[in-house]
């Protein structure tokens, strides 16, 4: 998996491609996620990360991830290898 | 350190230049109580579903209407519409207000009678009334209001056989400029019928007629519609009084007036485009007031205001089952409240509020009802907060059609509860039960017994 590098990520939760020219909104976790993703971090990292400063269980996270993931591959924000 | 309340990781692509008709953002706080009794509470206490009436907006939305009218009208009464909520706790509400009963039915008739209404306060509406309903009706005073002319014969005949002289009126349909027009109900102005049924009606030494009623459709956003319904009765009024030199009572404008809700499809929120009870109140008094009825022969007004006047005081709690990616890849949320027990989610865009705190970010949502039909469909979209299974919810300004037109299917249908004006919560209505279901049923001998 890749993420694509060149998209920019500001603190309020808005990120911007500049390559399709599209811009998202996410909440403060989504963009959490994200910028844990552009530094390389892996999936047992960044759940890890998330349980240790919320109030949540593993299945869940772990649930939300995979499915957050999916959208970020559909606006390809992110691509397979 | 105390650990931070999670939310699922959501993102929203923007798309520029297409606004969303609300903003991006909800501008909603969640609602955690109702007349100041906690969601929460209430669930725990009655469960999840649970329908929540609130006394005191019954109250103050009745007394709002009523003012618009005695304002501008000497001679105002209201008839509580029936169907739209026959909880007898809630028709209570209205006649200690000073309602009258408005019912379309023997059954509803009955509640009326049962509830303590007197007879000559009931208002008796629609195209079924039977043999024994006129003649109970016609026993009591009541006010019935003729809808074809089977039934006027049927009275007519009825008034000879118990000697006694019924108190009628007639229903007319008319153009008033909106479609649909409802002219299937009672007799037509334009065409004539309307005068003709008067007239019979006058000839016949047996019946008094007491006056004139309309229902010109329901959910009705132009208030002029009732100034052109009013208008062509007052018309009909005045033509009786110089042919017979007789004074009709009242003049019925029936319901219709629009509550808050927002028609599925509509552009703009129902809060912005209804009109008030006070641009009704004008459109319709103004009718009387300027027509050639004499100020002697001024009729009462009657209104059958139904979903203006309870929408805003229903409530339904309930909370969320799953949240489910589509096949497509659009998000949708499965909640524990269906169609069957929000008749009218097929005509509004009901609003749905988190019952707990939320973050500012919304995602665009289907909502779905448990029931394994595809008609179970509660917002076809929704922005709404992100909300995790478990979490509840409240759905606002469902009081009206919805506690009458609710279906017994696939689950059992939950409590209603009121609130009180002293916030006291009180179980109007219980939980039905498989034994209640049951109840009902009957099996053959020969289909006991089963072997699988
Ligand atoms: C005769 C009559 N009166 C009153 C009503 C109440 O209408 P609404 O809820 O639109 O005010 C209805 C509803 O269909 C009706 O048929």
């Amino acid at each position: 998996m890749n993420i694509n590098k060149n998209i920019a990520i500001s603190g309020n939760g808005f990120v911007f491609d500049p390559t399709t020219g599209e811009s998202f909104s996410l909440n403060s976790i989504g963009t959490e996620i994200l910028s844990y993703l552009k530094q390389d971090m892996s999936k047992e990292e960044i759940v890890l990360a998330i349980l240790e400063k919320y109030e949540i269980d593993n299945i869940t996270v772990e649930k939300n991830y995979v499915e957050f993931l999916a959208i970020l591959r559909e606006y390809k924000l992110i691509e397979n290898d | 350190m105390k650990k931070l309340t999670y939310e699922r990781p959501i993102i929203n692509k923007i798309n520029s230049g297409m606004p969303n008709k609300f903003g991006t953002r909800t501008e909603y706080q969640p609602i955690t109580y109702i007349d100041e009794v906690s969601v929460k509470e209430i669930m725990k206490e009655h469960g999840s579903p649970v329908y929540v009436l609130s006394e005191k907006t019954i109250r103050d939305t009745y007394k709002d209407a009523k003012k618009a009218f005695t304002a501008r009208y000497p001679k105002v009464q209201f008839a509580w519409s029936y169907k739209t909520n026959y909880l007898n706790a809630v028709c209570n509400i209205f006649h200690q207000e000073g309602s009258w009963a408005e019912v379309v039915s023997g059954f509803e008739y009955d509640k009326a009678i049962a509830n303590g209404v007197s007879g000559n306060h009931i208002i008796f509406n629609g195209p079924d009334k039977s043999e024994s309903d006129l003649e109970t009706a016609i026993i009591n005073n009541s006010l019935i209001h003729i809808d074809h002319y089977d039934e006027l014969y049927m009275i007519i005949s009825l008034a000879e056989k118990l000697e006694k002289k019924p108190k009628v009126a007639i229903r007319v349909n008319m153009d008033t400029g909106i479609s649909p027009q409802w002219s299937r109900f009672g007799f037509n102005y334009e065409s004539g019928e309307a005068w003709d049924a008067l007239n019979r009606i006058l000839i016949n030494k047996n019946l008094e007629l007491v006056g004139l009623h309309s229902h010109i459709g329901t959910y009705i956003l132009t208030a002029n519609a009732y100034n052109v319904a009013g208008t062509k009765l007052a018309d009909l009024a005045v033509r009786v009084k110089e042919k017979y030199n007789h004074a009709i009572k009242y003049i019925d404008f029936g319901g219709g007036f629009a509550s808050k809700n927002t028609l599925i499809g509509a552009y703009l929120p129902g809060t912005d485009t209804c009109p008030t009870f006070s641009e009704y109140a004008e459109a319709i008094t103004t009718s009387i007031i300027n027509s050639r009825i004499k100020l002697e022969d001024f009729p009462t007004i009657i209104l059958e205001t139904g979903r203006a006047l309870i929408d805003d005081a229903g409530f339904i709690l309930g909370t969320v089952l799953a949240n489910k990616r589509l096949a497509d890849g659009s998000k949708s949320m499965v909640i524990n409240v269906g169609v069957n027990l929000l008749f009218t989610a097929f005509w509004y865009e009901h609003r749905i509020t988190p019952a707990q705190n939320f973050s500012s970010h919304t995602e665009h949502t289907s909502v779905y009802g448990p029931l394994c039909m595809n008609i179970d469909v509660i917002r076809q979209t929704a922005d709404l907060p992100v909300m995790r299974k478990g979490d509840d919810f409240v759905i606002s300004r469902i009081g009206a059609y919805n506690m009458t037109q609710w279906m017994q299917f696939i689950t059992l249908r939950p409590k209603i509860v009121i609130i009180d004006t002293g916030r006291q919560v009180h179980v109007i209505r219980k939980n039905e039960k498989n034994e209640d279901i049951n109840s009902f049923e009957h099996v053959p001998d020969h289909l006991k017994k089963i072997n699988v």
